[in-house]
């Protein structure tokens, strides 16, 4: 028996670097092209391996994505953890964060982890209300944008962020704890790692492998529609200079004349 | 067709609302006939006349729930309201860590789905259609709802601007039990830690010096703060280096951190991630310093200087100083 089971939720999305492709007919993200982990997602990985790092625990990553997608998990086992679990159906396309939750929620139960470690908000969706619609499903507590996370024996100790600082919470597990970027710098995958990776076990679950009817996820079970999408109307780019020792003058005059000095 | 009722999670603190939970009232007594606002925390009498004015006909008092974490017993209290049979036809979150928390703990409760990011709206036929914010921003999706309400909402800051009503009369309050939810409910808050801050707040400043990568280390943002303090602005910063540690999480601006309109945003040593700019792209005036002719923030600004920060900003604080 492992001491420690820690879950990750582990989202691969379309590279955010490159624009984003929108599906004309749902005004969704057309997520079918090659998918890369989140790096949002980094930070609980790397998270997740500081607290279970022992011989006898274990790190399994959760992840739903379409068709068959286990990029983003490779790397996230590159990097450590023990084994994942991708649910993959084409009846999830349209998903919300509510159904998501729900799908995540089917997969992590039978894994009875002592903690769910998930980004505050995914790089793409950025819904940030999924990790804690899952707590709720799970029935379990949650402690969201934690920028520190300490187990002492079985209550999680986080550095929970505020509005004008931070709050020290104490939480006993099991428990859904959400990370924010900077809780702890990502380490890169080693050639060993990555070579450890490819056979590291992935489960690939279908809906109705969990026992979920189609009509409570995808499309229909998010119960929306978005009906049109646009691009935002862009702020036109004014006046660049190069600096040639006048630049704090510039400034200074713009400043004038906007009145604010 | 205006909406019958909307309910607004009203944050309350010492100094009164937020000005998010005013944006919100606001809005939302323009799309709605009635509106009710859900409080918690030992604050809420004293702000109820403020809610009042700016459009609460009911508050809803949960009372002080102590050291807990408001997510699981402010969203108990509310489902069981709604299970009561009050049902409003939207729920307004605001954008908060507390109201994303009870968003997703109602959603889950009461197996509704949630729009998010939420920064237009208008009714018409008796229902809403949201705008949304995506990628950073730089993309506006329309959105509503396809089954009957009550519908569920987390809205960004500054997508409204707070207008107290003439003559607002004083809410009728009411207190709102919490129900027992056992261990769901079990975090605890065992100390709370608030950086000090000396100028004006920065999502309310309507100057906002922020600096990046570009400043080289941590020890060279000491020229954010004082470019900040001649300008009576606020220093903020980018993600990059409030991950880095460099400065505190307060201060960074952006999609996962405030969202700021002031009259002019001078970004330093900035690239212009879109993770920042939806922060700060409202801005009237932006200035841009940075020695990457092809960093993103340039094509936003509407001064852009390309050059060393370290050149440009000690010129900059020397001839305000001797303005002053």
């Amino acid at each position: 028996m492992p001491d420690m089971k820690v879950v990750v939720c582990a989202k691969q999305i379309p590279d955010p670097a490159a624009p984003p492709l929108i599906r004309p007919d749902t005004h969704t993200l057309d997520r079918t092209g090659k998918l890369i982990l989140d790096d949002s997602d980094s930070y609980g990985v790397e998270m997740a391996l500081q607290l279970a790092g022992g011989a006898d625990d274990e790190v399994t990553l959760v992840s739903m994505a379409p068709n068959g997608e286990t990029a983003g998990l490779r790397t996230a086992l590159a990097m450590g953890a023990t084994r994942a679990v991708l649910i993959s159906d084409d009846a999830l396309l349209g998903s919300d964060a509510l159904g998501t939750a729900k799908v995540l929620a089917a997969a992590i139960r039978p894994i009875q982890p002592d903690l769910v470690i998930a980004a505050t908000e995914s790089t793409d969706g950025y819904t940030g209300t999924m990790p804690v619609q899952l707590a709720e499903l799970l029935g379990l507590p949650s402690v969201t944008f934690a920028k520190g996370v300490a187990i002492d024996g079985s209550t999680v100790k986080v550095q929970r962020q505020t509005e004008a600082g931070y709050d020290d919470v104490e939480c006993p597990l099991p428990a859904v704890v959400t990370v924010t970027a900077g809780v702890v710098e990502p380490r890169y995958p080693s050639f060993k790692g990555i070579m450890a990776a490819r056979s590291k076990p992935i489960d690939v679950l279908t809906l109705a492998d969990l026992g979920l009817a189609p009509a409570d996820v995808g499309a229909a079970g998010a119960r929306q529609e978005v009906t049109q999408v646009s691009e935002a109307e862009a702020r036109t780019a004014g006046e660049i200079v190069e600096d040639d020792g006048e630049g704090a003058q510039r400034i200074l005059a713009f400043l004038e004349q906007l009145k604010v000095i | 067709m205006a909406l019958d009722t909307a309910w607004v999670l009203a944050q309350v603190g010492e100094a009164g609302p937020t000005s998010l939970t005013l944006e919100l009232l606001t809005e939302a007594r323009n799309v709605a006939t009635k509106v009710a606002a859900i409080s918690w925390g030992p604050h809420v009498a004293a702000a109820a006349a403020t809610l009042g004015q700016y459009g609460a006909g009911t508050v809803y008092d949960a009372g002080d729930i102590g050291d807990a974490l408001p997510g699981v017993p402010i969203a108990a209290a509310m489902a069981s309201l709604v299970d009561a049979g009050n049902r409003p036809d939207a729920i307004f979150f605001p954008a908060s860590y507390d109201g994303r928390d009870i968003a997703g703990r109602l959603s889950a409760k009461l197996d509704r789905p949630v729009l998010t990011n939420v920064v237009g709206m208008r009714s018409a036929d008796g229902h809403l259609e949201t705008e949304h914010a995506l990628f950073g921003g730089t993309h506006i999706a329309l959105a509503r709802f396809t089954e009957d309400p009550p519908h569920l909402y987390v809205v960004r800051a500054k997508s409204f601007t707070a207008e107290a009503l003439e003559g607002g009369s004083a809410p009728e309050v009411v207190s709102l039990a919490v129900p027992d939810t056992g261990s769901l409910a079990a975090a605890r808050i065992t100390g709370r830690h608030e950086e000090e801050r000396s100028g004006p707040a920065l999502d309310e400043a309507a100057v906002v010096v922020s600096g990046g990568r570009g400043l080289g280390g941590a020890e060279h943002y000491a020229m954010i703060e004082e470019l900040a303090r001649l300008l009576n602005g606020a220093p903020g910063a980018s993600r990059a280096i409030v991950d880095a540690g460099w400065v505190p999480y307060s201060h960074q601006v952006g999609q996962t951190g405030k969202t700021v309109k002031p009259t002019v945003y001078i970004a330093c040593g900035i690239s212009g991630a879109t993770q920042h700019m939806v922060g700060m792209k409202g801005s009237k005036n932006i200035i841009a310093v940075n020695k990457d002719r092809e960093a993103p923030i340039f094509s936003i600004a509407d001064l852009g200087i390309v050059g060393d920060v370290h050149k440009v900003l000690p010129a900059l604080i020397d001839a305000l100083r001797s303005r002053n």
